[in-house]
């Protein structure tokens, strides 16, 4: 902890997560760790170690960096967006890992048992979204190209708010499940209904916009200056930028198309579990004598109202989704309802970059794929 | 905006980012100056002191009793003081910045965890419950006792001793190296941002927009970003003309003494004890 935790709020001192939270994150950690480590030593050989430290010592100072924000205040980037364009997600999030490393070991900025956690959410699932992100928005577009800044910049933005959200989520979670015998929470003490929209807001507004300034900012005053710096360290470490777009086709995204399709099939695994997820009842679930019972035990033996709330109850008529519960009317199978959301939902969101990178495209008209 | 507030912000934005990069600087002075002193953690092999606080910093986050994390901290206090730490350098790079951070963020547990009511606030109504109360407690103490820990590690180790001792957590070789070269770079590329930074505050003279200083800003990110790749190249060569074929080596210099051996049984009693007693 100390000098840069207020500035920092996504480092997760220690004592806030159990033990066990901490264990499981390193454990979804070192794979990851591992398959970096190993890509970018078959791409480097001996350049992996003096490029990784020297960049993870970059990471470190870009992180103290005051960025001012439109407004008038200024805030602070994590720098993820900008490594992940530079570098390609792995070497990213090595190098992020290792400047979390030494902020936690050397610095106090975060926790020992919880650097797991701090790595997975910033460093791993940071470089990921950033790099799906930049690649999605960016598309085909030339180095040169603005689609690019902007790319990198959106890439930052979300980045920094997928980190945020999973670790609002690991705090949320604690209250839940870790309490001692008086029923007081031992780590974190609020729940997800509390924790999630108190860390999401900073990140939606100042964080996220600290990291967008920051990696669309140096994205573009590379291209200004450098662009050829943007387009050596992308080759040589494969995964970056323009070799992707180079190779967008099945080769390349074949990998993670595989992926995603068994996530889909996979969906109906929620299925097995018992019970409705917390805080997601309806109006009906209130006057039913078993939900009541089953809302009670997972509330701390709290009663529930004897009637919905009236905003609840008000609200709940605005809007009809197309597949309540999962499931389409249509659909008699719950298991193949579950997989059709899937789709659904996959399909909403990668439309959603597509038709983003298409109006960038249209606005700069530089969609033409580089030579 | 101002013009006023506007010279006001571009001051205060580059005069901020150098007070960082000197904090981070004067921090590492400070810790190496009190790693030179002769105290009881100073007297202890590297390997040892990790061995033997590592666990301390694991069961201060595992016990479920506020009397063992009290007491974890009372004796994490006791070896700052063995180990010549003057407490005004805990209070200040830890306690009151952890306070200050976690007792933001647990000051509405009090009020948001449902539970007994013990008090409720004259005119707001706001009831404090005794669960909301002892979480706050939990959380702010756990958080001061395992950074008490871990800062009391690094402000008595040299950072050469520290990287060695991870080799015994089983570190790998290359990845010691590689936190090794960090760390120097680190301050590198502190002194390069602060001289850049320096250098345009010694030539504005007039008033900047927020868009300017945002361009400076990332500029200014930009610039490093292209130095540090070209040092990483230079730093390449540099081992290559050496001899550096990929494999890394450590040396390893540790001896332990009589007092590791009466020191390390101690601290590991004292860990299973609160192991023991904070279940």
């Amino acid at each position: 902890m100390g000098r840069n935790c207020d500035l920092l709020s996504m480092h997760i001192p220690d004592g806030y997560l159990s033990p066990s939270t901490c264990a499981v994150l390193y454990g979804a950690a070192m794979p990851f760790w591992y398959v970096a480590f190993a890509r970018i030593k078959r791409l480097l050989h001996t350049r992996l170690v003096p490029l990784v430290a020297v960049f993870s010592a970059f990471c470190f100072v870009i992180m103290m960096f005051n960025v001012p924000l439109p407004g008038g205040t200024t805030g602070h980037a994590l720098g993820v967006g900008a490594a992940t364009v530079a570098l390609g997600p792995w070497a990213s999030m090595l190098s992020l890992s290792i400047a979390l490393l030494i902020q936690a070991v050397f610095f106090g900025d975060g926790g020992i048992t919880t650097l797991g956690a701090n790595c997975f959410n910033m460093a791993i699932v940071g470089s990921l979204v950033a790099h799906l992100a930049y690649r999605a928005v960016a598309g085909r577009s030339t180095l040169a190209s603005p689609r690019r800044a902007m790319a990198a910049a959106l890439a930052g933005y979300a980045a920094i708010n997928a980190s945020a959200l999973l670790a609002a989520c690991e705090l949320g979670i604690q209250p839940l499940f870790f309490k001692d015998a008086g029923g007081s929470p031992l780590y974190a003490p609020y729940p997800l209904h509390i924790a999630i929209p108190a860390m999401m807001i900073g990140h939606l507004t100042f964080a996220g916009l600290a990291e967008l300034v920051v990696s669309g900012g140096v994205v573009a005053y590379l291209q200004r200056s450098n662009s050829s710096l943007l387009h050596s360290s992308s080759r040589e470490t494969d995964d970056a930028v323009v070799q992707s777009t180079h190779r967008a086709g099945w080769g390349r995204t074949g990998p993670l198309w595989v992926r995603l399709a068994l996530l889909m099939v996979l969906t109906p695994l929620g299925i097995l579990a018992a019970g409705t997820a917390w805080g997601e009842w309806s109006g009906r679930d209130f006057s039913s004598p078993e939900m009541r019972q089953t809302i009670a035990s997972a509330s701390s033996n709290v009663a529930p109202p004897l009637r919905p709330p009236e905003g609840l109850e008000r609200l709940s008529s605005i809007w009809s989704a197309p597949f309540p519960q999962y499931a389409p009317p249509f659909v008699r199978r719950p298991a193949f309802g579950y997989v059709m959301s899937a789709m659904f939902g996959s399909g909403i969101i990668l439309g959603a970059f597509r038709l983003i990178g298409w109006m960038l495209a249209g606005g700069n008209g530089a969609t033409k794929a580089s030579p | 905006m101002s013009g006023q507030s506007r010279s006001g912000q571009s001051r205060g934005v580059i005069e901020r980012s150098l007070a960082t990069f000197v904090d981070a600087l004067q921090h590492t002075f400070h810790a190496e100056e009190l790693a030179k002193k002769r105290g009881l953690l100073q007297r202890l092999d590297a390997r040892v002191k990790i061995v033997a606080i590592l666990p301390l910093i694991i069961i201060a986050a595992l016990a479920r009793q506020l009397t063992v994390i009290c007491a974890l901290f009372t004796f994490a206090v006791a070896i700052a003081l063995l180990s010549r730490v003057p407490p005004s350098t805990l209070a200040k790079r830890v306690w009151l910045p952890v306070l200050a951070f976690t007792g933001l963020i647990s000051l509405p547990a009090p009020f948001l965890t449902p539970g007994k009511a013990i008090y409720s606030l004259p005119l707001l109504g706001w009831t404090i419950t005794a669960q909301g109360l002892r979480s706050a407690i939990y959380l702010i103490m756990r958080a001061e006792t395992a950074a008490t820990f871990s800062i009391l590690v690094i402000l008595c180790t040299p950072w050469t001793n520290v990287l060695k001792a991870l080799r015994v957590l089983r570190f790998p070789t290359a990845l010691v190296v590689i936190v090794g070269m960090t760390y120097r770079y680190i301050f590198l590329l502190l002194q390069t941002a602060h001289d850049m930074f320096q250098s345009r505050k010694s030539r504005m003279v007039g008033q900047l927009d927020g868009r300017e200083l945002r361009r400076t800003a990332t500029a200014s990110a930009g610039v490093l970003m292209s130095k540090t790749l070209q040092l990483s190249e230079d730093v390449h060569l540099a081992m290559r003309s050496r001899g550096f074929r990929g494999e890394v080596y450590v040396l390893n210099e540790f001896q332990t003494g009589w007092f590791d051996w009466v020191m390390l049984p101690l601290f590991t009693g004292i860990a299973v004890l609160a192991f023991w007693f904070g279940r």
